[in-house]
């Protein structure tokens, strides 16, 4: 029988300039993937090309500039239908009868709202705004906001609040980093994450693998999480955080749960999420004591009572097809704020089938959320946080244009650090250290170092958010809110601009 | 201090919760609640050593998040108790409902007579924190799904209807902890990741050893060890700590 082994089709291949390469090793050491040796009678460095991922650790650390990482575009007869991907999962699956697994986003050919969308300037008339002139906010707060506000007058004929404000997170900036739990990623990048967040004055996400008690000190300004594996949930766990978040869904893997194999749970990890060294950490698809909006508001309120009614609680959903009614079933429920998890949100691991086909874009999610809380009169009672693929300021600006009040970065966050997008997070063997629990790999990844690059790209993003809103005459991300007249839509049909809630480009008010 | 009493007639959940929280707050430890007719959340999140006497029906996720002390139900509990419970008893001397001691992973829960759907759903163990149930009557489906660590003890003593001790899909998805069952299970009941293991002689000491606890927190019961302990026990374990370990392609 014909039997085609995938070591015959390897996806990069990897050129050595032999005039540059000095036979160091680097390239040897660096390469988590063992794709590369030394060949000691040839006296050369090669490269198992059907081993390589395209992480391009060894071309950025190669010391001469002798590697170059190169994806193999022709490796089978060009076909419009059936991809290179398509045939070799194919082969994968032949061979060895499983589900296909991935990390990262969704890298498929969708269309991408985003880009499909011009934000406003003004010219003339409502003049811009010189952000570096002038004041400019982008404090956020996220949580209910009163329906209205009432005002008594004390003996002194002063007035003073009557309405009781509901605790609220106070974000300098409107991005908070993505939940990412530990075990997915190392401590270093929590490290990094949570440092970053306190030095910007944001929150950063635990994902639901539990805090480190090396973190605890960054309660302040942490949400934890709550899924359904429970992973060191705690009273502490939940009063040491600034909000604590219930995650039903993940935009990477609607509708279904999470799993961190048994080799990863190493003695940290172990202490954290408080489970044997060594077993399997499975996160269920759904939390079996929530089946419908009244059991989900016993868990909101469970928490709530754990913690005093002192902090806000979230709910993050996958965005899918009725996100909207789940939406509105979520803030009766009692939730102060929304996170909508869009089909390009990143994962550790997830089955490839899954994250290439399940959920909708979260800008439509946002649009469809935002309208429907309007239309019911609850807007107030939730604030919405978009997640899923942001990817640079622009896309805040339009998210929150849309209708969100912040986003999630998870992915942003990533290559900040140093990720090249190889989606290979489910091996454990992260070139770049980030997504690697073995202590000598995640050492890679310096938290000093990456926090400092995280500050560095929220900063970048302020700055640009500043003069975006700036030459749109606002001064404040408040106003932006749900401001869809300042987006026009280009290259969309009118369905797709009727549920965005954005006019066609070239159309005045 | 004296003990704290408080009657809970007519009382929403979230004032009783509020008096007990700031009375904890103060430094009271015992509380004796009368009238209770299924407030929620009594006790959650507590962390101090606190003992809380409950008279009437408990309301959902009774104990929430607690961290130790002791929670007495002279009555019946509803759905969710011991959730996500990190290390305290409590003793229910009456039926409880469904999902208790979801994610538990510390603490105990006594109950006496029957439990409902989904109990003990990803429990725990974690170092020397083994979280017990023991069910003094039957149970409803999904027993132990998704058990990642502890102790369930189903004891069937009442017998007093014709369903069966335990329901369908027994243990399913299990990967950790013990099951003890009182009677025998009909394997069609089985989730395909628990296996019928024989008890050893550790297996009964330590049933011993937790059934004579249980005994004492029911003495008026008039239940006696050796009488439960005559009777034959199914155990069931999981087959494997990695269920789903090979059904990814590389």
């Amino acid at each position: 029988m014909l039997y085609k082994s995938l070591s015959s089709f390897p996806v990069f291949e990897v050129e050595r300039d032999y005039d540059k390469c000095i036979v160091c090793g680097c390239c040897v050491q660096q390469c988590t993937f063992d794709a590369t040796y030394y060949l000691p009678y040839a006296k050369k460095v090669i490269t198992d090309e059907h081993k390589c991922v395209g992480c391009k650790r060894c071309e950025a650390m190669c010391p001469t500039g002798a590697i170059k990482v190169r994806a193999v575009t022709n490796e089978f007869k060009h076909n419009a239908y059936w991809d290179a991907r398509t045939i070799r999962d194919i082969y994968k699956q032949a061979d060895q009868g499983g589900v296909i697994l991935t990390g990262g986003g969704n890298d498929r050919r969708f269309r991408v709202y985003w880009d499909h969308l011009l934000i406003d300037a003004c010219q003339v008339t409502n003049p811009s705004i010189d952000p570096l002139r002038e004041p400019m906010e982008l404090r956020t707060f996220l949580g209910r906001k009163p329906d209205a506000l009432e005002v008594e007058y004390n003996e002194k004929g002063e007035p003073e609040l009557k309405t009781k404000i509901a605790p609220n997170l106070v974000a300098e900036i409107p991005v908070i980093f993505a939940p990412m739990s530990y075990g997915a990623l190392n401590l270093n990048m929590h490290k990094a994450m949570a440092a970053a967040a306190d030095a910007m004055g944001t929150y950063w996400n635990t994902g639901e693998g539990s805090l480190h008690r090396d973190l605890y000190k960054y309660g302040h300004c942490t949400i934890v999480q709550v899924a359904s594996g429970r992973f060191g949930v705690s009273a502490e766990y939940l009063k040491v955080a600034a909000a604590a978040e219930i995650k039903i869904g993940q935009g990477a893997k609607p509708g279904i749960g999470g799993h961190l194999p048994g080799e990863k749970v190493d003695e940290e990890i172990s202490k954290t999420r408080m489970i044997p060294v060594g077993t399997d950490a499975l996160s269920p698809a759904p939390h079996h004591d929530i089946y419908s909006i009244e059991d989900l508001r016993q868990l909101i309120y469970a928490i709530k009572e754990a913690t005093n009614y002192e902090k806000p609680v979230s709910v993050k959903i996958a965005a899918v097809h009725n996100v909207a009614a789940i939406a509105s079933g979520i803030a009766r429920a009692g939730a102060d704020i929304i996170v909508l998890d869009g089909f390009r949100g990143g994962t550790g691991a997830s089955p490839a089938i899954v994250r290439d086909y399940v959920g909708i874009p979260v800008e439509i999610a946002v649009a469809v959320v935002d309208q429907r809380l309007r239309e019911e009169g609850i807007r107030n009672w939730v604030s919405i946080i978009a997640a899923g693929g942001i990817r640079n300021s622009a896309d805040v600006i339009k998210a929150i244009a849309l209708g969100a009040d912040a986003v999630y970065i998870g992915t942003s966050a990533l290559l900040a650090v140093g990720c090249t997008l190889c989606h290979k997070c489910y091996t454990g063997r992260c070139a770049w250290g980030i997504t690697t629990n073995d202590p000598h790999i995640a050492k890679r990844l310096n938290p000093d170092i990456a926090a400092e690059r995280l500050i560095n790209l929220l900063k970048g993003w302020a700055h640009e958010m500043k003069e975006m809103l700036g030459l749109m005459g606002i001064n404040a991300i408040e106003s932006l809110k749900g401001n869809r007249l300042r987006l026009r839509a280009i290259g969309l049909t009118k369905e797709e601009m009727d549920i965005l809630g954005v006019l066609p480009a070239g159309e005045g008010i | 201090m004296e003990p704290l009493v408080i009657d809970a007639k007519g009382m929403h959940y979230r004032e009783l919760n509020q008096i007990i929280r700031d009375k904890v707050a103060e430094g009271y430890r015992h509380f004796i609640l009368h009238n209770v007719n299924g407030q929620r959340y009594i006790g959650a999140g507590i962390m101090e050593d606190v003992f809380i006497e409950i008279h009437g029906v408990a309301g959902n996720d009774l104990g929430v998040f607690m961290k130790r002390g002791t929670i007495i139900v002279y009555d019946d509990a509803q759905d969710g108790v011991g959730n996500t419970m990190e290390g305290t008893k409590i003793v229910v001397h009456g039926m409880a409902g469904d999902v208790c001691g979801y994610g538990m992973r510390g603490g105990k829960l006594h109950i006496l007579r029957d439990i409902g759907y989904r109990t003990g759903i990803h429990m725990k163990t974690y170092k020397d924190m083994v979280p017990v149930i023991i069910v003094g009557g039957k149970a409803g489906d999904f027993f132990g799904e998704y058990m990642a660590g502890g102790i369930l003890i189903l004891l069937n003593l009442w017998d007093d209807d014709d369903r069966p001790i335990v329901g369908s899909y027994l243990g399913t998805g299990m990967h950790g902890g013990v099951m003890y069952i009182r009677g025998e299970v009909d394997p069609h009941n089985l989730g395909k990741e628990v296996g019928i293991k024989e008890l050893d002689e550790k297996d009964f000491l330590l049933l011993k050893k937790l059934l004579k606890e249980y005994c004492e927190d029911f003495k008026d019961y008039g239940l006696s060890v050796d009488e439960i302990m005559k009777s034959p026990f199914t155990k069931l374990v999981p087959v494997s700590t990695r269920p789903y370990g090979k059904i990814y392609a590389y």
